[in-house]
């Protein structure tokens, strides 16, 4: 069907130029039928989304190594201390909490967002930071109390050594979504920001913060449940 | 093509000639994809001049045994600083810097999806290829020890510990790589992005050229696999600055931990650096057999199919290492499994040359001396994949002939036929056949002096990576040849060398079409304008250049 549009850019004009011998989807989109061209521009995703869904694969193999080298060693350690005499599930489960419940008032920040009522934005994406923050702050409290009552540093054993940069890592992302989420907050309350035009970028970066999230869940489930078996039970 | 005018004077005209300092300044700020291609594939030649210098030097410390040319010290850090260079800031800039030239042109797209992210890519490589070769003089540190990485361009545990490895130069080593590998990240996520959202009407996915698809196939591998080896060197980073134990034995870490991690990166990595090579094949192959390319959806399963078993055979680096005979099984088949979409590949080529009208061009020549070295470094490594053969010659001479006549008979052979095919595309300047038939039967000559006889003196027993050896274990004479091919190898770069710069200043503009091609890049002019195209380009089949010459018989009467 466009096979017209290429014979019509090399016949019908004579010698239009090297750089548009092939005819143009903007000069001479007549040429091409309107079917063809709707069908062509439905399947090319954003580019924006395939940015971040790659950065996204990515973090995910990055923490996979992690994740892979803090299994590759529980339990090996033959000097403490492990897991289960000094990691405690109650403050970790509110933390968890905190973190998972910020994935949802993102998701109300947009929602109010799509639908132009910024102060509600606002106000969802403030609630979302707090979480955030409370989470950080719970993750520097139970690493205050393994430093202080328990000597564990990243040099002490291999659990201090997988557990710091594996919970670490985690956390780094944390802060980085949390810069991010202020900025946008922050530039929403100096009236940058415009419900039409920003929330696909917005939506994008609610993306990252759900990527964390659900990394939470794998960090959680490898820390707290399998690496943290009770002596003898253990691997 | 008379149909193509040409539009060089333009496109010259936004260089212009407003000075040196002028010109700099705009290739320093340019997001431009073509000049970022350009200065990629620039600095990856320079990063392969010094790699070369170090290959000579090591060559010829082995040229006789019990020689004292260099020190067993410095003979260390030059096999580490060689390949780490050849594999990071040669391979790696070189073939992404085709790819991003090439990729927005041939799918018809005015720029990549992040022009600017783009740009920081490659600035972050050429600062983590500093930042490597920074350790020849901050290495030493407070320390006063060490100069340049020296634990082999895979620096396995436990030789990059702090004990073992004093100083600062694997941290030069960490850092360098690590930032560089930052840019390969953010070049895979613009391919990605602009191969699955920019392509110009009617470019399916399967029309598009095959280099497109293997550049796809690698920034997938790239993003799957670059962040593992970030992972690792954050780990060694942990152990070397705060005192971890990750690949440390003495607190029960492992030193095997590192390998897997390594080389979960590391063979992935391999087929990064020959996927763009056999998108260049590909699209050298069909022109100059005057044929469309022969089985392009198995071409393209294929590349897909590589993809994800190169992601499962890496422990076959390792057999020596002492895994389960078990895994060893598991990963002598996947290597085993993985040499079929390569094969299907190779015979796709000699179908899409048989019964052609071959033209014996620079290009196609280097396209034939790949595929008949690829083929051989092909066969050695699925001898290699045979476990008790493994046992016998790895870490030997026979290693480091197989996986040189992969990477610089394969790799480097089709960079060199790049290089020819697509000169005029850059520079709208051919580069000189005859220089260019010069270059190709002397390097290919001077490379099978030095690396086949590294087959022999492997199976003799030559371990790799030592820096002498005695002269009565029967290696002097193959050592020898290896040698004497060396200094035609540089001939045969020097040769190039001239050749470009000659057709840089006195070369006659060709044309845009100088090889009568059928893909989208050769429809703008050569070289093309910064935005690539006036028109955005239509097409309706995988050869729209055919379509456009042949209007009576297009191709897409037989898709």
């Amino acid at each position: 069907m466009s096979s017209a549009a290429i014979r019509q850019g090399a016949g019908g004009a004579g010698a239009p130029g090297g750089a548009g011998a092939l005819g143009g989807a903007g000069a001479r989109g007549g040429a091409i039928t309107p079917g063809g061209a709707a069908r062509d521009a439905a399947w090319r995703p954003s580019r924006g989304r395939l940015g971040m869904a790659c950065l996204i694969f990515s973090e995910s193999a990055f923490f996979c190594a992690f994740i892979v080298a803090y299994l590759f060693y529980a339990g090996r350690d033959r000097s403490g201390p492990t897991p289960w005499q000094v990691l405690e599930l109650p403050p970790v489960i509110v933390n968890s909490v905190a973190l998972l419940s910020s994935s949802v008032t993102i998701v109300f920040a947009l929602a109010a967002l799509r639908r132009g009522s910024v102060n509600l934005f606002r106000g969802w994406m403030l609630a979302t930071i707090l979480l955030g923050a409370y989470f950080l702050y719970g993750t520097g409290a139970e690493w205050a109390g393994l430093l202080r009552d328990h000597q564990l540093t990243i040099a002490t054993n291999l659990f201090g050594t997988t557990f710091y940069s594996l919970v670490g890592f985690h956390a780094f992302h944390v802060t980085v979504g949390l810069l991010l989420l202020s900025l946008t907050l922050v530039l929403s309350l100096l009236g940058h920001v415009h419900p039409q035009r920003d929330h696909g970028r917005i939506d994008l970066l609610s993306w990252y913060w759900h990527f964390v999230d659900v990394v939470w869940i794998f960090v959680f489930t490898t820390v707290y449940v399998v690496g943290r078996q009770p002596p003898g039970g253990g691997s | 093509m008379s149909t193509l005018t040409s539009h060089t004077a333009q496109a010259n005209d936004s260089i212009g000639d407003r000075g040196l300092m002028a010109r700099l300044h705009q290739w320093t700020v340019t997001v431009d994809h073509k000049r970022l291609g350009i200065m990629y594939v620039g600095s990856g030649l320079l990063f392969f001049v010094i790699a070369g210098i170090q290959a000579t030097l090591m060559r010829l410390q082995l040229i006789a045994p019990v020689n004292d040319f260099l020190t067993p010290d410095t003979f260390n850090r030059l096999f580490t600083m060689h390949g780490t260079t050849m594999v990071f800031l040669v391979g790696m800039p070189v073939l992404l810097g085709f790819g991003n030239y090439l990729v927005p042109l041939m799918i018809g797209a005015r720029d990549m999806a992040f022009p600017r992210l783009n740009a920081f890519g490659f600035w972050l490589f050429i600062f983590g290829g500093l930042l490597l070769y920074y350790s020849y003089i901050g290495s030493a540190g407070l320390y006063g020890a060490g100069s340049t990485p020296d634990a082999g361009w895979f620096m396995y545990a436990p030789l990059t510990s702090r004990t073992f490895s004093r100083g600062n130069a694997t941290d030069y080593w960490i850092l360098g790589i690590m930032v560089s590998g930052f840019g390969s990240m953010t070049t895979a996520v613009n391919l990605v992005a602009t191969i699955f959202s920019m392509r110009c009407p009617g470019m399916t996915l399967m029309r598009m050229p095959l280099l497109v698809w293997m550049m796809i196939v690698v920034a997938v591998l790239i993003l799957a696999v670059m962040p593992v080896l970030t992972a690792a060197q954050v780990m060694l980073l942990f152990d070397r600055s705060m005192g971890a134990h990750f690949f440390d034995p003495q607190h029960d870490g492992s030193a095997l931990l590192w390998q897997h991690l390594f080389w979960f990166f590391g063979h992935p990595e391999v087929y990064i650096l020959i996927l763009p090579a056999f998108g260049f094949i590909s699209e050298i192959v069909p022109v100059f057999s005057r044929k469309v390319i022969f089985g392009y959806p198995l071409m393209v399963a294929a590349t897909v199919a590589i993809c994800f078993i190169s992601l499962g055979v890496w422990a076959h680096h390792m057999f020596v290492a002492g895994l389960s005979p078990f895994l060893n099984a598991l990963f002598a088949a996947s290597t085993f499994l993985i040499s079929v979409p390569t094969g299907i590949k190779i015979f796709n080529w000699l179908g899409t040359m048989w019964g052609g009208r071959i033209r014996f061009d620079v290009p196609m020549l280097f396209a034939t001396g790949f595929l008949s070295l690829f083929i051989f470094g092909g066969l050695t490594g699925i001898m290699l994949a045979v476990v008790p053969f493994d046992w016998q010659l790895s870490d030997s001479y026979f290693v480091v002939g197989h996986f040189h006549y992969v990477l610089i008979g394969g790799t480097l052979f089709g960079i060199f036929g790049a290089i020819f095919y697509w000169f005029p595309k850059a520079f709208g300047k051919k580069l000189d056949e005859r220089l260019g038939k010069w270059t190709f039967w002397i390097f290919l000559i001077g490379f099978t002096l030095t690396f086949f006889p590294m087959h022999i003196s492997g199976m003799l027993g030559m371990p790799r990576r030592i820096y002498t050896y005695q002269p009565d274990r029967g290696w002097e004479l193959w050592n020898l040849i290896s040698t004497i091919g060396v200094p035609l190898q540089i001939l045969g770069v020097l040769i190039l060398v001239w050749n470009i710069l000659r057709t840089l200043v006195r070369g006659k503009p060709c044309g845009d079409d100088p090889w009568d091609a059928w893909t989208l890049e050769w429809a703008t002019s050569s070289p093309p304008p910064e935005w690539n195209f006036h028109e955005i380009p239509v097409c309706t089949s995988r050869r729209p250049l055919w379509d456009l010459k042949h209007p009576d018989d297009p191709d897409e009467h037989y898709e």
